[in-house]
């Protein structure tokens, strides 16, 4: 019922004609991700949690962060990010 | 990084043991995901003896009565009609058959992994007709209401959805107020919870004195989830704990309940084997009842009653297992479901069938 | 042969290359002999008869498999080459050493002959880089709508070497159970691109032939395999569960020890698919005797196709056709076989 993937943001497409969206990925895969329904519309480098294909949550790196032990993705993720976070 | 996780995980087992001494406790779970991720890793193995974990309606499919999926059914075999689908629904049997035997007899029925695929379509086939079907929670309902949104403000007139959504809170409600079900806490369902907040289980927690904790889906997140449980349980505890905190804030996420609150309003539902619940359903508002496919088409569910034999009803409130079933395993089976319980991947019958 | 039928052939199959006359053979020549001619098959005769090298009385295996994978072609292969190396993985799943091909193929109208020379050209090299020939074939046409594009069919044969015999009996109680391999590789990249879904990196079909292996693996280590199998449709967790059950023990697998790359567990949770139980065109599953297992590992760890091979299991006698998954976070479950096709979920 409730399959969602953390995905990172890369780039956030806002102008007021489409809607809203981000492009995000996870694990080398990039998909769109629509904004209409998200919390907080994301910045470049935040997490958003997407079921299908809508973001449903925005996570601040440091939110994500927090729970590291327990997502194996994020993980992952973070290591890709040479280092760093953003 | 595995290796951390086994430890926690294990820890977690043993702390949960030393707290619950063997007590016979019973937690619902409310997400069909849980009762996946749960068979999944393999996590009842970990749970100390005595814990046990019953899989309650969380899974939208499961619920859907028959005579619903027999009108979308009905709508997918007209000509014009492209129907769009989420993958879960392929295999549900309605009164007889389902879309995958409706596809087989020439109907044109697509899989999506969003509505908004569905209202692609419509942009891109002007001269079809595309029917979504609406099922899900409240982690997919917004989704299919901003869809709608869209149409709208695109003036669609190709596109409509089948509304079948129901909503966890009133349905938690009547499970909880029906004496033949005991439970000792509810694991809640995370993204649902992300969407309408953990304030929403306060009325179970402190007015009915049902432990609630929100959990993730991640073998850590569980046992975390699970723990708290048995720890409220034990202690005679019964408040709303969040263990799912990078996901689920108190008051759950404003604009996608804006969202739905623009697009549908509550009404009664039948679920399957529970009966009619009040205000556990949505219905679109006057002013997007063009998009409504059952109005559009004509159509209309009629009441099925369940398969004789068939305990699914019995086993969504957790009052049976699957094993208590006389179908389970023999007439009823993932190949040849009876009930939509062995259905969906994640009904507790297909969950227990495939991973024991 | 008309002029303009030779000179402007046209870019479609047509109705005519089916119906066996000239427009057939031209199109046998040029799409097909043409790629993969050898002595026997250039006879054209309607079946292919030779001898078999040194083998007066050897058993034979032999294999046939029909291929009609959407999209044709895909990151690290097509229908053709797949239709290949299917059939020579049968032969050696057998314990066969595989001798020859067949091939035949049913056009759709309407099919473009650019398309068809691609996919004759790599089964010509799918055909010489594993060393064995395609020695007889057949084409049919079919009207448009009558057919998706291009369906092929391969048969082959093989030789079973002297006291080899690949059988469920043959599995007893601690047995080594080995996977060449990671996991949904090609099933995710056929899935993936049905979707329209980029590929991740580094994610491609893995069809691949396993003959070579298999021989050197029979002749290093006779007596030492009990049997072999290649997890295609259904994938691993179907292939275990038809071995426990035929061969009646109890299989317990360690999760963690079964490869799945990083692109192939992100694509399937975005579709809600499991690794486990998509298809695989160039791996294997091997059970061994226990002794000789870490040393068979390191045989299979030498050639391309193996590089990743790996312990995954142990056979234990006790409940018959159980298979039991011992998870990557410590804890335990059934596995069972595919019940029908794999459909994502979301809701």
């Amino acid at each position: 019922m409730c399959l969602a993937i953390p995905m990172i943001v890369r780039e956030v497409v806002n102008d007021s004609i489409l809607p809203p969206v981000a492009v995000a990925e996870s694990g080398g895969v990039s998909r769109k991700v629509r904004l209409d329904i998200v919390d907080r519309i994301p910045e470049p480098g935040d997490y958003v949690i997407v079921h299908a294909g809508f973001a449903i949550r925005t996570m601040t790196p440091s939110e994500a962060k927090e729970s590291l032990e327990t997502f194996t993705l994020m993980d992952e993720l973070l290591e890709n990010e040479n280092g760093t976070l953003e | 990084m595995r290796d951390e996780i086994r430890k926690t995980v294990s820890e977690l087992s043993v702390a949960m043991s030393e707290k619950t001494a063997g007590r016979e406790l019973k937690f619902m779970e409310v997400c069909g995901t849980h009762t996946v991720s749960i068979f999944r890793f393999g996590l009842r193995s970990l749970f100390p003896e005595g814990l046990e974990m019953l899989s309650g309606p969380g899974c939208p499919v499961c619920v859907t009565p028959a005579g619903e999926i027999d009108a979308f059914l009905e709508i997918a075999a007209k000509g014009n009609v492209t129907a769009a689908t989420f993958g879960d629904l392929m295999r549900v049997p309605g009164s007889s058959r389902s879309l995958i035997s409706v596809r087989g007899e020439g109907a044109d029925v697509k899989v999506v992994y969003s509505p908004a695929e569905a209202l692609t379509f419509a942009e891109e086939s002007p001269d079809r007709e595309i029917v979504f079907f609406g099922v899900g929670f409240e982690t997919t309902i917004p989704s299919v209401a901003a869809t709608v949104a869209q149409a709208k403000r695109l003036g669609l007139d190709n596109f409509s959805v089948f509304v079948s959504h129901r909503l966890v809170p009133p349905a938690l409600r009547a499970l909880l107020s029906d004496g033949e079900v005991k439970i000792d806490g509810l694991l809640c369902p995370g993204h649902v919870s992300a969407i309408i907040g953990s304030d929403a289980y306060r009325p179970f927690a402190e007015g009915m004195g049902v432990p609630c904790v929100i959990g993730g889906f991640e073998a850590v997140d569980i046992m975390k989830a699970v723990f708290g449980l048995a720890k409220q349980a034990v202690a005679g505890e019964a408040r709303v704990e969040n263990a799912y905190e990078r996901a689920v804030t108190a008051k759950g996420n404003i604009r996608a309940l804006e969202m739905i609150e623009l697009v549908f309003e509550p009404c009664d539902a039948e679920w399957r084997g529970l009966g009619t619940i009040p205000g556990s359903g949505l219905k679109f508002r006057d002013e997007f009842a063009v998009y409504d496919a059952a109005v559009k088409f004509g159509v209309n569910p009629v009441n099925v009653p369940d398969p004789p034999g068939c305990r699914c009803g019995d086993i969504l409130k957790g009052i049976a297992s699957p094993e208590e079933c006389p179908l389970f395993g023999e007439t009823c089976t993932p190949l040849k479901p009876v009930g939509p319980c062995m259905v969906s991947s994640e009904g507790s019958c297909a969950a227990h069938y495939h991973y024991g | 042969m008309r002029k303009n039928e030779k000179n402007g052939i046209g870019k479609h199959v047509t109705l005519d290359h089916g119906s066996g006359g000239l427009a057939s053979a031209e199109l046998v020549r040029e799409y097909f002999v043409k790629s993969f001619d050898n002595h026997v098959l250039s006879q054209l005769g309607d079946g292919a008869v030779f001898l078999l090298n040194g083998q007066e009385r050897g058993r034979l295996a032999f294999s046939t498999d029909s291929y009609v994978v959407d999209p044709i072609f895909f990151p690290g292969g097509d229908i053709g080459c797949l239709a290949v190396h299917g059939t020579l993985n049968d032969l050696a799943m057998c314990g066969s050493v595989p001798v020859c091909l067949s091939i035949g193929v049913i056009l759709e109208e309407g099919f473009p002959l650019d398309d068809l020379k691609r996919i004759s050209e790599s089964i010509a090299a799918a055909s010489i880089s594993a060393g064995v020939p395609i020695v007889t074939g057949d084409t049919k046409v079919v009207p448009k709508g009558k057919a998706d594009r291009i369906f092929i069919n391969t048969a082959g044969i093989g030789v079973v070497p002297g006291e080899i015999e690949m059988t469920p009996s043959a599995v007893r109680a601690d047995d080594a159970i080995i996977l060449s391999g990671s996991v949904g590789d090609h099933g995710v990249t056929i899935l993936a691109s049905r979707e329209g879904m980029e590929i991740p990196d580094g994610i491609r079909s893995d069809t691949a032939p396993l003959h070579h292996l298999t021989k050197g693996l029979l002749e290093k280590f006779p007596g030492d395999v009990r049997i072999m199998r290649d997890p295609t449709r259904g994938g691993v967790a179907t292939v275990l569960c038809e071995i426990a059950e035929a061969s009646a023990v109890t299989l317990v697998i360690e999760e963690e020890k079964i490869s799945v790359k990083r692109g192939v567990k992100v694509v399937c949770d975005l579709l809600g698919l499991d690794p486990l139980y998509l298809a695989n065109e160039g791996k294997c599953i091997i059970f061994t005797d226990r002794s000789k297992a870490k040393e068979i590992v390191d045989f299979i760890r030498r050639e391309p196709v193996g590089k990743d091979a790996e312990i995954i299991g142990h056979v234990e006698s006790g409940h018959p056709g159980r298979v039991v998954l011992k998870t990557g976070v410590g804890g335990e479950r059934l596995l069972r076989a595919l019940s029908g096709e794999p459909l994502p979920r979301i809701c």
